[in-house]
């Protein structure tokens, strides 16, 4: 979930994981009878909230689940979903490249996207509002070409309705 | 074409469709009271193994049947894994029946539990149904609250808890191995089998991985009984000792180039060219069609002349077909390069592969590579060989993978080139006139993420 508070930067704080963040992060563990099956639900828990999951995180994840930093980071890495270096935009926005979209245009939309922007998959605008994305099929393909912006799917897209989105990312 | 009574997808056109109030209004969970106050688990599952249910997940393997597999004799818990990590190119039925009747789906998972004696059931949510999340969770607590889940359900001797697990944005979390690692909190690395997930799943104990409309299709099973559920579909190929049938309703996805997208319900068996004609309205804006991904794009491609396939087990792999995967139908009309549809396909094999098996991870980046160099003008007729040889050596069934997201990169590519062998060599002879025969090698373009 977006979030308007600042994140610190790394250099600033001793803890990336709050006190909240601890007790939810510790209230999952009663659901599994292995405390490292927690961790996707705190990489989670923390990239909601820091929209990054910095190494910093990353230690005292594993710290909280007596596990190995290294365990956590290697999973961490395997899914394409969590940044680390960087917080993405207060907005991600994921565009369906997959064939069902891609029939549908997606592939213009997402050059249009790119080229409005001047951001290209993966980036992040300098004013930290907007994080351009590819997808792979987001079971919408009824409504393709669709976009998943955040939690909110955008069905049906045009260049016009995208230019009415990003009027609405800031 | 064979019409009848929609059942799964009977709620979905009421207001509030999703609450609880208005389930239990349509007459939900009074199959779940019943089964406990009347019924065994053995019950349940002879009734599922005659009712000739057959996995939605993309195997179709029979349902009762992995139930039976189940090692009963080990003290602890048995867990269940409802998969709902639905990922598959073109498929959206899953996400339809968790965000409009997530009691349906939750009716169903209950009853499978109890059939299969579970204790604690994971839904493995992909991270990209942000609507189905909320809903499950809120249809979660109004169980709890209504007694429907918890300890002793009911007054019944039986307990049961469901947690809510979320993805991160990877395929092969939809295969029930990878399912399982990544559960475990692990990178979603297939395992090798056997050991079966029956015998030893998550977190090394008799685990059961069911798709979240096989589930569905157990509630209906367990309030109309098996005989109804065989009276709808197609049943074994008496030339066929290992057809079991293709019994009950099922969820068609479609769209791509097609008038009318959406999920329709019919029983299975229906003909690829009655859902696009009679249920879709046809191709889209007046064209003809060129082909069609019959279940998931992995399951290869159908031409517009095959379009009378049947939709059930067994049909597909008549047509060269992989199987009926997740019965997602794709549309592509006349317009289409299949040379594009090719690369759209090894794109996405080449980004979801997880990396694990050399011939997956080299084949489907390959060949990626390959149709980026065909699609920048340099292709070599070669090439064609070259992709059908990647084609034909990766996947369980030329038995050099220890999963099927590689015969699912494979079949795109051996129907497409094989079914339009021609319009490859055009292109290639368009665009590279020169090197179109050449046979040195060319390097291979980087593809853009590595440029
Ligand atoms: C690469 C790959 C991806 C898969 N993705 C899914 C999926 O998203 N959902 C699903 O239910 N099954 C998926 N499956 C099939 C599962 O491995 C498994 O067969 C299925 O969940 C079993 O449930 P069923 O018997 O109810 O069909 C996938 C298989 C492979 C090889
Ligand atoms: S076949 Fe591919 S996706 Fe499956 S385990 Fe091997 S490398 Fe991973
Ligand atoms: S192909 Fe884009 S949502 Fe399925």
């Amino acid at each position: 979930m977006a979030t308007e508070e600042p994140i610190p930067a790394m250099a600033t704080v001793d803890r990336m994981l709050t006190d909240e963040m601890v007790a939810e992060i510790r209230a999952l563990l009663p659901r599994y009878p292995s405390p490292q099956a927690v961790t996707l639900p705190a990489l989670h828990i923390v990239h909601e909230r820091w929209r990054h999951v910095p190494r910093q995180a990353v230690v005292e994840i594993a710290e909280l689940l007596g596990l190995a930093p290294s365990q956590v980071q290697d999973t961490l890495t395997f899914y394409g979903f969590f940044q680390q270096d960087a917080p993405h935009g207060r907005l991600r926005l994921w565009v369906c490249r997959s064939i069902s979209c891609h029939l549908r245009g997606a592939d213009a939309l997402l050059a249009y996207l790119c080229e409005r922007t001047g951001l290209r998959p993966g980036e992040t605008s300098a004013d930290g509002a907007l994080t351009v994305e590819f997808a792979e099929c987001l079971g919408a393909c009824e409504h393709a070409p669709c976009a998943l912006g955040g939690t909110t799917l955008h069905t049906c897209l045009t260049k016009e309705k995208l230019d009415e989105l990003l009027k609405t990312v800031t | 074409m064979s019409t009848s009574e929609r059942v799964l997808l009977a709620n979905i056109e009421r207001p509030e469709s999703h609450a609880l109030s208005t389930y239990e209004g349509a007459g939900g969970y009074r199959t779940w009271r019943r089964v406990l106050a009347e019924q065994s688990p053995q019950e349940i599952q002879d009734l599922v193994k005659a009712s000739g249910l057959r996995g939605r997940g993309g195997a179709g393997f029979p349902t009762g049947l992995k139930w039976s597999f189940l090692a009963t004799d080990r003290p602890g818990p048995i867990y269940f894994c409802l998969n709902a990590d639905e990922s598959e190119p073109g498929t959206f039925n899953n996400r339809i029946l968790m965000e409009l009747d997530p009691h349906q789906v939750l009716e169903g998972l209950f009853l499978s539990c109890f059939a299969t004696r579970a204790s604690i059931a994971y839904i493995y949510l992909r991270y990209e149904y942000p609507l189905a999340y909320v809903r499950l969770q809120a249809a979660l607590d109004a169980c709890y609250a209504a007694g429907y889940l918890g300890r002793h359900i009911l007054g019944s001797e039986y307990s049961l808890e469901v947690y809510l697990h979320r993805g991160a944005g990877a395929y092969i979390c939809g295969e029930e191995t990878g399912l399982i690692e990544s559960l475990e909190g692990k990178r979603a690395w297939p395992r090798i089998k056997p050991p079966f997930p029956a015998v030893e799943g998550a977190f090394r104990r008799p685990t059961v991985v069911n798709n979240v409309e096989t589930v569905a299709c157990v509630r209906h099973i367990c309030e109309r009984g098996s005989e109804w559920f065989r009276s709808q579909g197609v049943p074994p190929d008496p030339s066929n000792p290992r057809d079991p049938g293709s019994f009950g309703p099922k969820l068609y996805c479609l769209s791509g180039h097609v008038a009318r997208p959406g999920c329709y319900e019919a029983p299975l068996g229906l003909r690829v060219d009655e859902l696009i004609d009679e249920l879709g309205g046809g191709v889209w804006q007046g064209r003809r069609a060129k082909a069609a991904i019959p279940g998931g794009i992995s399951m290869g491609l159908l031409r517009s002349d095959e379009f009378s396939c049947r939709l059930d087990f067994a049909d597909p792999l008549k047509y060269g077909c992989l199987g009926l995967g997740t019965a997602a139908v794709v549309v592509l009309d006349e317009t289409v390069s299949m040379v594009d549809f090719l690369h759209n396909s090894c794109q996405f094999f080449a980004h979801e592969s997880c990396g694990q098996c050399t011939p997956c991870r080299e084949g489907t980046a390959w060949s990626l590579r390959l149709l980026e160099r065909i699609c920048a003008g340099r292709g070599r007729l070669k090439d064609l060989e070259l992709l059908l040889e990647i084609g034909d050596t990766m996947g369980i069934l030329p038995g050099t993978t220890i999963c099927g997201l590689a015969d699912g990169a494979a079949w795109p590519i051996k129907n497409a080139i094989r079914k339009f062998r021609g319009e490859f060599e055009d292109y290639l002879r368009r665009t590279n006139p020169e090197g179109y025969r050449a046979e040195q090698p060319v390097w291979a373009l980087l593809s853009e993420s590595e440029a």
